[in-house]
């Protein structure tokens, strides 16, 4: 059997991960990985995560970490950056974690240019709890919640969180939309991200639009179609705001 | 008929909790007390998935129970996971072909059965049916419900499959029969291990 | 109303579906709720259900926002309830405050899971202290605590016509393992059991033309002067316990000529009944007692109990650390009965740990 190369910041005894089989999170885990070694900052990181899918990502890495309350993991490394300003705090959730429960902290939070990098895992629903509605589902899509497809006249659009972040944010922070269908891009939007935290500019916010086939109940076929034709149709891909020059696609 | 506990537990994706509900609404079908709950923690993902099912003619107490009359573990893992369910009177059941640590395996037990479901379902029948075999197991050991009843159950849950491939109702069918047939062979013979 | 049930219909399914139809046939015109384990289900069939027969839902941001629109449906005149657990249960203190102050006939199901924090999703019966005497207020609520998905099913029924008869926020106490197992239940239409269904009334938005036919409507739950909140909870206080008797529920069995009683809530006390039918068996004399009503607390009937009993123990089990047992002895303070104490938090509790329990305090 091969063991595949792993990041330098992995914590092998929790390997493999319990992530179900074809969801995004362990593309967007090696991305977060593999920029932390390439920045060298391994013992100054400290995640928290949010209850939901993110917290399987509790063990997951060789630093520190909390798990959080759902929607509250945005306070808590808030918190922990302004008691200890030295240490790169990583907040990691999901879109029911961020957008919804925790809409009021991250709103606050990007209000304020707090200096903390956010990790925002997109994959339009609910998926821990079982597949309900999130506020990233897309007109029409059917989820436990939305049985007959999310009306968007009863339930509204779905959330462009990046784009509200940009809006309430200074020009040194730092917002993205990524996708786990283009790696490269990820891995460099992640280290902007966490650059942007290193120089002590502002905030930093990474969404990643993910898959989720578990409760999305599709193939492998159906997942990647419905990633890159639908989600990054509906949520633009790219640099919304950087303080490194103008944003790359 | 008093109380009959009955444990299974396999990895996700083996059907562990859809036999357990159909063996549950079997015994409900006939008009006796039964409850099933699964296990549902978070372990769930990548855990063993553990089924906990009572059939009794009495009203049910508890839903959990911490001894049963009969175990069933459908993966190696689930061996070690659920051996302290048995006791003395447990018919602790496990497919021949796990390669199985004495220390994973009860201490307690009336019987320790191993039976060929896995090669029997990959040989003569189909990989997808060895649950099937499992619920024709459970079915010959306990009798907490009648054949005829569990098959019915069987057709209500899967019938939407069977309309669309009536090969699929034969073969189900005959897992369950080949199943039970294990079991009651089983009961003659068994391993009995000495403590 | 639209018929719900067909005819009266034997049934094997969860308890959450069970509430689902229970809160159907009860009428409930619209449900707020948020995503928590292991109530997730009730949603999910009464978003399926809801259409059909004319009622609501929206899926809120968190439970504080499902707990306040519950508050604001209700203030409409319509019956309306959510369902949730563990966090939410604790976010959802600070609506459910409000419904207390403000008199608002709210509905709540709370599946009980592993605490504090996250805890587990499973099972505990740790939401005790929170549901029956949460937020900053005198526990001015009714509190249900079902054993079994017919109880589930009877007082779902019920919990909203108390709740609209005797305004005050009124909750169904479960948890984990009654939400996620099947057992066979009937399900039936209220009217075929002849049992009314409460109507609703509307505190906001009253008909007639303000000025002519009545006056407007100020809701209030803040006041200016100390005297003013002390006339209002002091006329609380007093109207809640003169209406307990009429919803105190209790039952009890075998406790006149038995050694121990066994006080269990919930569906701890399916264990306890076999505990007490096993002990009896072995020559051990076992009673039991279980409040059904955790708030009012059946006191009264507590108390008759004790006075006519042998027992010299008092054996109180639950799967938490000692919320029943506060709630107990706050009751019965001063009765001489020695207390003894199963505690096992987060974890199910079945026979064979009360017998062991029972066996070495004899």
């Amino acid at each position: 059997m091969v063991t595949p190369v792993t990041p330098k910041s992995w914590y092998l005894p929790s390997k493999p991960h319990k992530f179900c089989p074809g969801c995004g999170h362990g593309i967007v885990l090696k991305a977060l990985g593999e920029a932390i070694d390439e920045l060298g900052i391994q013992d100054e990181t400290v995640f928290g995560f949010d209850i939901g899918c993110s917290l399987l990502a509790w063990d997951f890495f060789a630093c520190d970490s909390t798990q959080t309350h759902h929607g509250r993991t945005t306070p808590v490394v808030v918190g922990l950056k302004r008691s200890r300003p030295e240490l790169i705090t990583v907040g990691y959730m999901g879109d029911g974690g961020g957008y919804s429960i925790g809409s009021q902290h991250l709103l606050n939070a990007a209000v304020r240019n707090e200096k903390v990098t956010l990790i925002l895992v997109n994959n339009t629903n609910y998926g821990m709890t079982g597949g309900q509605m999130a506020p990233t589902t897309l007109p029409g899509q059917k989820t436990e919640t939305s049985p007959f497809g999310r009306d968007p006249e009863e339930t509204g659009y779905p959330t462009k969180g990046p784009e509200f972040i940009a809006e309430l944010t200074p020009d040194n922070a730092y917002v993205a939309r990524a996708t786990v269908s283009k790696y490269n891009q990820l891995k460099r939007f992640i280290r902007n991200a966490l650059q942007n935290q290193i120089e002590g500019n502002g905030f930093s916010f990474v969404e990643v639009l993910s898959t989720c086939p578990t409760n999305w109940r599709t193939n492998a076929a159906q997942t990647w179609r419905f990633l890159e034709e639908e989600m990054e149709t509906h949520f633009p891909v790219g640099e919304l705001k950087t303080p490194f020059g103008k944003g790359a696609k | 008929m008093s109380l009959v506990r009955i444990a299974l537990a396999g990895e996700g994706g083996q059907g562990v909790q859809s036999v357990a509900e159909i063996i549950a609404e079997a015994a409900y079908n006939e008009d006796k007390q039964t409850i099933y709950i699964p296990n549902f923690g978070l372990e769930q993902r990548g855990g063993v998935s553990i089924a906990f099912i009572q059939v009794s003619n009495e009203k049910i107490g508890a839903p959990k129970f911490d001894k049963a009359e009969v175990v069933v573990a459908l993966s190696e893992r689930a061996v070690g996971r659920t051996a302290h369910y048995s006791d003395s009177k447990t018919l602790f059941v496990y497919d021949e072909g796990f390669k199985v640590d004495d220390q994973d395996l009860p201490k307690e037990f009336r019987k320790i059965i191993g039976i060929p479901a896995i090669a029997t379902a990959n040989e003569e029948l189909h990989p997808r049916v060895f649950n099937i075999i499992i619920m024709g197991a459970v079915i010959g050991l306990t009798n907490v419900v009648s054949f005829e009843t569990a098959k019915a159950a069987l057709e209500n849950k899967l019938g939407y499959k069977f309309e669309k491939d009536p090969n699929l109702r034969e073969l189900n069918y005959k897992a369950l029969e080949i199943g039970k047939k294990m079991a009651e062979e089983s009961l003659k013979e068994g391993v009995d291990k000495n403590v | 109303m639209q018929k719900v049930i067909g005819e009266s219909k034997k049934a094997f399914i969860t308890g959450n579906e069970a509430v689902a139809w229970a809160t159907l046939a009860a009428g409930a015109d619209i449900m707020f709720g948020y995503p928590i384990t292991p109530q997730n289900e009730i949603m999910h069939y009464w978003t399926r259900l809801a259409p059909k027969y004319g009622r609501g839902f929206l899926q809120t941001e968190d439970e504080i926002s499902a707990g306040f629109t519950v508050c604001g449906a209700v203030q409409g005149g319509k019956k309306a309830f959510t369902a949730t657990a563990g966090p939410g249960n604790v976010l959802m203190q600070e609506p459910f405050g409000m419904a207390e102050a403000m008199r608002l006939p709210v509905v709540g199901i709370i599946q009980q899971r592993g605490g504090p924090s996250s805890g587990t999703v499973i099972y505990s019966q740790q939401e005790v202290t929170l549901t029956t005497f949460g937020g900053n207020g005198e526990g001015h609520r009714i509190v249900y605590s079902t054993s079994t998905h017919q109880e589930m099913y009877d007082y779902t029924i019920k919990a909203f016509n108390t709740a609209w008869k005797y305004r005050f926020p009124t909750f169904i106490l479960g948890d984990g393992y009654q939400a996620k197992m099947r057992e066979p239940l009937e399900m039936y239409n209220p009217e075929e059991r002849g049992i009314d269904l409460v109507k609703p009334f509307p505190l906001l938005g009253l008909e007639g033309n303000i000025g002519t036919d009545r006056e407007p409507q100020h809701l209030v739950n803040i006041y200016s002067l100390e005297e003013e909140l002390y006339d209002v909870v002091m006329r609380v206080s007093k109207e809640y316990e003169s209406i307990a008797p009429e919803i105190v529920e209790y039952e009890e069995n075998l406790c006149e000529d038995a050694d121990v009683i066994i006080l269990t809530h919930g569906v701890v006390s399916r264990a306890a009944d076999d505990a007490v039918k096993a002990l009896r068996a072995q020559g051990i004399k076992a009673g039991s007692f279980r409040p059904i009503t955790l708030r009012p607390f059946p006191r009264q009937g507590l108390l008759d109990v004790l006075a006519k009993t042998n027992a010299k123990k008092l054996l109180i089990a639950e799967s938490a650390y000692g919320q029943l047992d506060k709630l107990v002895k706050q009751e019965i303070f001063g009765e001489q009965i020695e207390i003894e104490n199963l505690f096992m938090p987060g974890v199910g509790i079945i026979d064979y740990h009360i017998i062991s329990k029972i066996k070495s305090i004899l």
